[in-house]
């Protein structure tokens, strides 16, 4: 691979690390299996691009789409607590209506941003190059998002939010409105999409309707794959597998580009994509006998040491 | 130990590919890198007409060119990671096959000539300023089809069609494209247009079904979906005896009545000769975007008498290729 290819695998999986932190929100703290991602991440896209097109200052677009992201999440969460459809029917309603909501904001399929006022701009006048200075931004950004979100599941409110979800009777014993905590960390996961959605449009020079196709696979791969390399022991820890799962997933792609040499071919990808994923992701029940195995031998050793 | 085993194994499918990445190509060899979207025949037509006019040129892969082939399975993720792949490799020309690999291309690479094709509207998707002369490191050939030219097609083979149903994805931007064309196009022919929105294959027959009674003659444009379902759009035209038009000849054989179209397999060709001229070291700004040059006219009397039409003679003289 060369460096530009990894860099690039780099920006992707950080844009889509953010997702990966929508999808644990909403999937491992709130429990809420949430599809609405794969139209609030073109949402965000589309957002952004129609303000940025119409000469909105960039940044404020892409607070734009982090609200409309948020109204998403909102409309999921209320059909899920206030008129009681099943969460994951919920999800897809609100995702399939999002494809002609995004039809209908951009007017088009699609809005192409090359050569547009994007948040990305500033980077091209730097004296490194825009491929090296782009995943450096974007390291910043998903770390400064990391870093908000674990301070967040610390507070009050954090903590209210994951007893809601962990165990929603309980919480409603201790007087947590969990109906108010499912709403408000539905609205959090899906702007954190949707902001996602929009910065993967502005450094991908195009916000298009198709998108979001696949975008929860990748994240739900993202949640679980990192759970596999870094044991989610503390909120730090999960949030930090987030993102090292979505670097996987794009590092897993990017091989599956190169696996040319094995007779592999393109209509290959997704398969090898699948293959790699679960590869990563039964690491850690192959880890687990190892270490009792281990910890078995350590055992024998001791009681032998102690035998005089 | 075997649990040991299954780790090493696991460990060793991911790093690999790694270890082994793509051979270094030998230094005279020429590189083209060609991406596309998503498979299906028309854009594969048009990746080997690219590959057929560089061999005839005396770039033959394994000799000395280097071809490379990769597809983004209809994820626009992916079709940005490709287009960094291709960028770091370094290639003497990308080609970008539809509008979306041909995005994510133009926005890693301002050096690189990039050669797009089978993109409907080039200016409005920002790959060029304009068609003439575009300037920096992209050129290439839209397949924007004639639309006047269809309909004038479809009333010569029945003159009584006023209502045009036209059958698309609303979520593809060629499409779109082809219906407003259509939409400004029709009301000259004295014809009405109504739509038939299709978002997946899979509901493209229930938005033929939709638009039975309502229409007198179904128009496919060159959509991505609803070409790869056509066969049920056939079924609904023969089961309610509504005729069948398309964009694209490749339709044809499959059981539309008539395309005057090209097919993407020369409009790969044509984009393979704007490849070569860079090749043979022409600047890709100075070389200006093309539309669809060659038009063929392909009739299925097979189809049209199961559909209750009567090709006219006339019409089936000036046809290139008769399936019956």
């Amino acid at each position: 691979m060369s460096l530009i290819a990894i860099l690039g695998t780099l920006e992707t999986g950080l844009i889509f690390g953010l997702v990966a932190l929508g999808v644990f929100l909403s999937f491992r703290v709130l429990q809420f299996p949430d599809l609405t991602v794969d139209g609030s991440f073109p949402l965000g896209a589309a957002v952004s691009a129609t303000f940025i097109v119409a000469g909105v200052n960039p940044y404020l677009a892409t607070l734009f789409a982090c609200i409309a992201g948020a109204g998403a999440g909102l409309i999921t969460a209320w059909l899920n607590v206030r008129l009681n459809i099943l969460h994951l029917l919920a999800s897809i309603l609100t995702m399939i209506a999002l494809y002609s909501v995004n039809l209908r904001i951009m007017g088009r399929p699609n809005i192409a941003l090359l050569g547009e006022n994007t948040v990305f701009l500033p980077l091209e006048s730097l004296p490194i190059p825009t491929y090296v200075a782009l995943p450096l931004v974007l390291l910043v950004v998903v770390i400064l998002a990391k870093v908000a979100l674990d301070l967040f599941l610390g507070s009050q409110i954090g903590l209210a939010m994951r007893a809601s979800g962990a165990n929603a009777r309980m919480a409603r014993a201790q007087g947590i409105n969990t109906g108010f905590y499912v709403l408000m960390g539905m609205a959090l996961s899906n702007a954190l999409v949707a902001f996602a959605g929009a910065l993967f449009a502005q450094s991908q020079g195009a916000a298009d309707v198709t998108m979001g196709v696949g975008v929860i696979v990748v994240g739900l791969a993202a949640v679980i794959g990192g759970e596999a390399v870094v044991l989610p022991r503390t909120v730090f820890l999960a949030t930090l597998g987030c993102i090292a799962g979505s670097l996987l997933y794009r590092f897993a792609v990017a091989m599956a580009l190169n696996a040319d040499f094995i007779g592999l071919k393109a209509q290959d990808l997704n398969l090898i994509t699948a293959v790699l994923v679960a590869a990563a992701m039964v690491l850690p029940t192959v880890r687990a006998p190892v270490k009792r195995a281990l910890s078995k031998d350590r055992r024998i050793l001791a009681r032998l040491k102690a035998k005089p | 130990m075997k649990v040991l085993n299954k780790a090493a194994l696991a460990l060793a499918a991911v790093m690999a590919p790694a270890a082994m990445s793509a051979a270094p190509a030998l230094a005279q060899d020429v590189i083209v890198a060609v991406t596309q979207i998503v498979e299906h025949p028309a854009l594969d037509a048009a990746r080997n007409g690219v590959k057929d006019v560089l061999a005839e040129n005396g770039f033959e892969e394994g000799k000395n060119l280097k071809w490379m082939h990769e597809s983004a399975q209809g994820n626009v993720a992916t079709a940005a990671q490709i287009a960094k792949k291709f960028v770091g490799e370094q290639p003497d020309v990308i080609v970008t096959i539809a509008t979306p690999s041909s995005q994510a291309v133009v926005a890693s690479t301002k050096d690189i000539p990039v050669v797009f094709s089978a993109v409907t509207d080039p200016v409005a998707a920002k790959l060029v300023s304009n068609w003439e002369a575009p300037g920096a490191n992209v050129t290439g050939v839209s397949d924007m089809a004639p639309i006047d030219r269809h309909l004038e097609m479809i009333q010569r083979i029945v003159p009584d069609a006023k209502r045009l149903g036209v059958l698309y994805n609303p979520g593809e931007v060629n499409s779109v494209s082809s219906l407003d064309a259509v939409k400004k196009e029709a009301p000259n022919l004295g014809m009405t247009v109504l739509e038939g929105p299709a978002p997946k294959s899979g509901e493209v027959l229930a938005a033929a079904r939709a638009l039975v009674g309502k229409v007198d003659a179904f128009y496919v444009p060159t959509d991505n979906t609803v070409v790869s379902a056509f066969e049920a759009v056939v079924k609904v035209g023969i089961d309610a005896q509504i005729p069948v038009f398309a964009a694209d000849t490749d339709s044809v054989p499959r059981g539309a009545i008539a395309a005057l179209g090209f097919n993407y397999y020369d409009v790969g060709r044509q984009t393979g000769e704007k490849v070569v001229r860079i090749l043979k070291g022409e600047k890709p700004g100075e070389i200006p975007v093309a539309g669809v040059e060659k038009m063929d006219l392909w009739l299925n009397l097979g189809s049209a008498k199961k559909m209750g039409v009567e090709v006219p003679e006339a019409v089936v003289g000036e046809a290139q290729k008769v399936v019956e």
